[in-house]
């Protein structure tokens, strides 16, 4: 593949000048004539019975143009996986982030005074906020007419025998890890805009990044609202970060749906920073029981896991991240024996959402946390215990995975290598170096039935290309990976191309930006239907030039014979010659790509995605006894991504997701009491900064996956996986304190050393 | 009670009726509708907002727009060349692939200006330092520091 032109290249992102202009329109810049502002009021409980809601006043309020509450929702209409989540609460409040009543005004101030002027009076019932508790005989139920906190969604795997695994262990460990919510600080909040036209269709301004999904979801609620049947379009704006917190629709995306009902106007939300942080959804938290063992030789022979899940108030993607938990539990380096069981419980806190890495940074913070006590136990450096277990091409693993391309043991050693691991672990001095892997679907996800996409491709008179794709751009470079693959294929200069992603009436049907799967899935979409008009084309040039199809080629959009170099013609003019002959024909194509992997069986084995991506991260680190300060000194993250479709991205996407890793483990906790969110700002939740970058290498290690758009395979979600493990690990190697629960703060640390030093008091005195 | 006021933006002198409450971001985006300046938060913490006022930048979240008479006002709209040709910065951005969403890059752009007119040759901790007001989700900075890097070394990329 060497005589590439366009895959592989530093090609500069498509939207980038858009963006250094303050061109792009994002959902925040868009106006439509006459629209109207909305504004949502929240429960002020975690948990109360509402004695009286008044929107009198409010609706007196000169620019208020509509009030809405739960008695304007028709037919009891509730949305989300489980359909608990009325848009407006009524009767009673389930968490503080619940809507009971919304407002359309005239403008955003008007709006802002109406929801001051609406009178609520509660009555506080007893909340419960932790899910252990939750789950126990007797417990308050968050939803009275359920019988149980504990959600009829039974996630267990079992392969091989764990308990006869343990018996014969030569060494097993166990411990209990928990993680916290952190959310996604997407800098453009969330929003949207609600229209309707003459004849009740609806269209959506919005920034979704499962455009497909949204619009059957509100398809849906319009039938319920009583507009069985009419259209829905969804238009992107500009997307001001993704994620994950736009992979379910929200709350106020039916509310400016009614409003825009109801008064027949657009209707627009726009999130402030602080509804951001409390009203949308983040990373589930976790408790995990891990137990793993190895026999003398350091092979692994079972691991177990048990999680707790708190579920909020309502369900969201959040309650089914033990699909993907159960990822690297079962195939995180080659383990026979394999059990897991999670269950999530309904508490009055915040619901949970997608977030990128949907539930593999948690269990690999187990996983990997945990197999460093492990060689510690068996005597083993952590590398060299990772090393002989390290998954492999052509394996077939016991959750069913079917391991094509893996690069593991190639990353392992560039972290090896580049961290000096030898030379620095086990020093003992303060400083220590510390790694974690991560296994992560990298060809796509089955998690629906359908895991496709749909490209559909236009030439005109000119050579100029349009690409109609279903991927959504939300700023990882989908549309410039996309332009890259249709340019090389159909030879022709990539600003030839144009690429169209944001338009639901014209664009096909795709799954979503989720699973890091749009590199390789719509990538392979884009390549299917790029092949196909360049045979259409080949075959009229071939026509025009006497020669036959298969002698031709097609570069810098000139068609020539590869026999005869003299036979050539640019590509614009065999494309009009076809168009203004007699019967003639302007060409399009398409190609709906849905790659051949499984969903899952009923007791969860299957091939999920057509290739996997592998990564090792190593870091070293250096802690401050006095004040349990973690300084990150060399971090390395290199991961096996088939084939760098463009090399500049990429390294983006591993930046990005190593420094979000670096936050998780080291400084972000939304810190909820009783349900209330207590710092839902950007001083008081710490996100990094540039002044938390530390020294990073981003390194491509290509295996070049045979069923990748020209080898590729996803990355999207992987950078910041097997970050907080690395540096829980590295911590431990340095000062000798295990932290088991994130994120690792000072405070924390400190403490862990001062236990430390206690015990070993303790000890020497005894 | 509106008022009139008049300061310098982009190099353009502007009449502008005010209410005395509104900041300058406001102005700028919902009366001028220069929409390339964003809000990301709308008290000071994030710096998506960030627009130069006689040569400093500055959170135009929090800055009153009575506070701007008389003054030089540069947002990123302002930074091309006349003749539509990219403000090195912005072709920094563009070439070391530090935009993703770009939602940060605007005030990130102007904060990086803001330093490089005064000190030609940051190093790596003053540029962090610069843009430590300034958040960004999605790149982690390191292709953001690059740009700046770059752009301060004469802006040949």
């Amino acid at each position: 593949m060497s005589d590439l032109t366009t895959v592989g290249k530093k090609i500069t992102k498509r939207d980038a000048p858009l963006k250094v202009t303050g061109g792009a329109l994002y959902i925040q810049d868009m106006k439509i004539p006459g629209m109207l502002y909305g504004g949502i009021l929240y429960g002020q409980y975690a948990h109360a019975k509402i004695l009286k809601l008044d929107t009198t006043r409010a609706e007196r309020l000169p620019g208020v143009m509509a009030v809405i509450t739960a008695a304007d929702v028709p037919n009891d209409f509730r949305f989300g996986i489980m359909k608990d989540n009325p848009p407006l609460k009524g009767g009673r409040v389930r968490s503080t982030r619940d809507e009971i009543a919304a407002v359309a005004a005239v403008s955003a101030e008007i709006a802002a005074a109406a929801l001051e002027l609406i009178e609520v009076e509660y009555e506080e019932l007893p909340g419960i906020f932790d899910p252990l508790e939750a789950m126990k005989e007797g417990a308050p139920l968050v939803h009275e007419e359920m019988k149980s906190n504990i959600l009829k969604m039974p996630w267990k795997l079992v392969c091989g025998d764990v308990e006869a695994a343990k018996k014969e262990s030569a060494y097993v460990v166990s411990d209990t890890f928990r993680t916290q919510w952190v959310t996604h600080c997407c800098l453009g909040t969330s929003g949207c805009i609600a229209v309707f036209d003459t004849g009740n269709n609806l269209t959506m301004y919005s920034n979704t990044q499962i455009p497909s999904l949204a619009q059957n979801d509100y398809i849906e609620a319009l039938a319920a609202f009583g507009l069985k049947g009419r259209r829905v379009r969804i238009i992107q704006c500009t997307i001001g970060g993704g994620f994950g917190s736009k992979l379910d629709t929200y709350a106020y995306e039916y509310i400016a749906i009614l409003l825009a009902m109801k008064t027949r106007k657009p209707v627009k939300f726009i999130f402030s920073r602080e509804e951001e942080f409390f009203a949308t959804s983040p990373r589930q938290c976790s408790i995990t029981k891990i137990s793993q063992g190895c026999d003398k030789d350091g092979r692994l022979t079972f691991r177990e896991v048990e999680m707790v899940l708190d579920n909020g108030a309502y369900t969201s993607w959040g309650a089914t991240t033990p699909s993907v938990m159960m990822m690297p539990i079962s195939s995180l380096y080659k383990v026979p024996n394999i059990k897991y069981v999670a269950q999530c419980v309904y508490t009055n806190n915040t619901y949970s959402q997608a977030m990128r890495g949907y539930g593999n940074p948690q269990a690999t913070f187990a996983i990997e946390s945990s197999l460093d006590q492990l060689a510690e136990k068996a005597g083993l450096d952590p590398y060299e215990l990772r090393f002989r277990n390290a998954n492999e091409p052509g394996e077939l693993t016991p959750q069913n995975f079917q391991i094509t391309s893996c690069g593991m043991k190639e990353c392992m050693a560039e972290v090896v290598k580049r961290l000096d691991w030898k030379g620095k672990k086990g020093n003992g001095n303060g400083r220590g170096v510390g790694m974690a892997s991560l296994i992560h679907v990298g060809g796509g996800a089955r998690v629906y039935k359908s895991d496709g996409c749909g490209t559909i491709i236009k030439m005109d008179d000119r050579g100029k290309v349009d690409v109609m794709t279903g991927a959504t751009e939300i700023g990882q470079g989908s549309e410039t990976v996309i332009a890259q693959i249709v340019a090389e294929v159909l030879g022709v200069n990539i600003d030839d191309i144009n690429v169209i992603n944001n338009d639901t009436d014209v664009c096909p049907w795709d799954v979503g930006a989720h699973a890091s799967r749009t590199t390789f899935v719509a990538g392979n979409s884009a390549l299917g239907a790029a092949q196909k008009i360049r045979e259409k084309m080949l075959a009229v040039a071939a026509q025009n030039m006497g020669e036959a199809p298969a002698s031709m080629d097609i570069k810098n959009g000139v068609v020539f014979s590869m026999q005869d170099k003299e036979k050539s013609m640019p590509l614009s003019k065999v494309l009009r010659k076809v168009h203004y002959s007699p019967g003639g024909k302007m060409f399009t194509a398409e190609h709906f790509y849905d790659p051949p992997n499984e969903n899952f069986n009923k007791e969860f084995k299957g091939n999920l995605s057509v290739s996997y991506a592998y990564g090792v991260h190593g870091v070293e680190v250096e802690v401050d006894r006095e004040t349990g300060q973690v300084k990150i000194l060399n971090y390395i993250a290199a991961h096996d991504v088939g084939k760098a479709i463009n090399p500049m991205l990429l390294e983006g996407q591993i930046y990005g997701g190593g420094l979000m890793g670096i936050g998780y483990a080291l400084g972000e906790t939304m810190i909820y009491e009783k349900g209330h969110l207590k710092n839902g700002n950007f001083l008081d939740y710490k996100m990094p900064t540039a002044k938390d970058v530390p020294p990073v290498q981003a390194v491509i290690v290509e295996t070049d996956e045979q069923a990748g758009p020209f080898g590729a395979k996803g990355i999207g979600e992987p950078g910041l996986v097997p970050t907080a493990p690395a540096i829980a690990n590295a911590i431990y190697d340095a000062v000798g304190v295990r932290i088991r629960d994130l994120p690792i703060t000072p405070e924390k640390v400190l403490r862990a050393l001062q236990e430390k030093a206690q015990a070993d008091t303790g000890r020497s005195g005894a | 009670m509106k008022r009139e006021i008049t300061f310098k933006l982009n190099n353009e002198e502007r009449k502008v009726e005010v209410d005395p409450g509104w900041t300058l971001l406001y102005v700028l985006r919902e009366v001028l509708e220069l929409t390339g300046t964003k809000e990301g938060c709308g008290y000071g913490e994030c710096g998506a907002c960030t627009v130069i006022i006689d040569g400093r930048s500055v959170n135009s979240c929090l800055y009153p727009i009575l506070e701007a008479e008389g003054r030089a006002v540069t947002t990123i709209e302002g930074l091309r060349a006349a003749s539509g040709e990219l403000h090195p910065l912005q072709r920094a951005f563009v070439n070391e692939g530090a935009v993703q969403c770009g939602f940060c890059t605007a005030g990130m752009i102007m904060s990086a200006k803001a330093l490089i007119d005064e000190n030609e040759k940051p190093t790596e901790d003053d540029i962090k330092d610069n843009i430590a007001g300034n958040l960004c989700r999605c790149t982690g900075y390191v292709q953001i520091i690059d740009a700046i890097k770059t752009a301060a070394g004469g802006g040949r990329t």
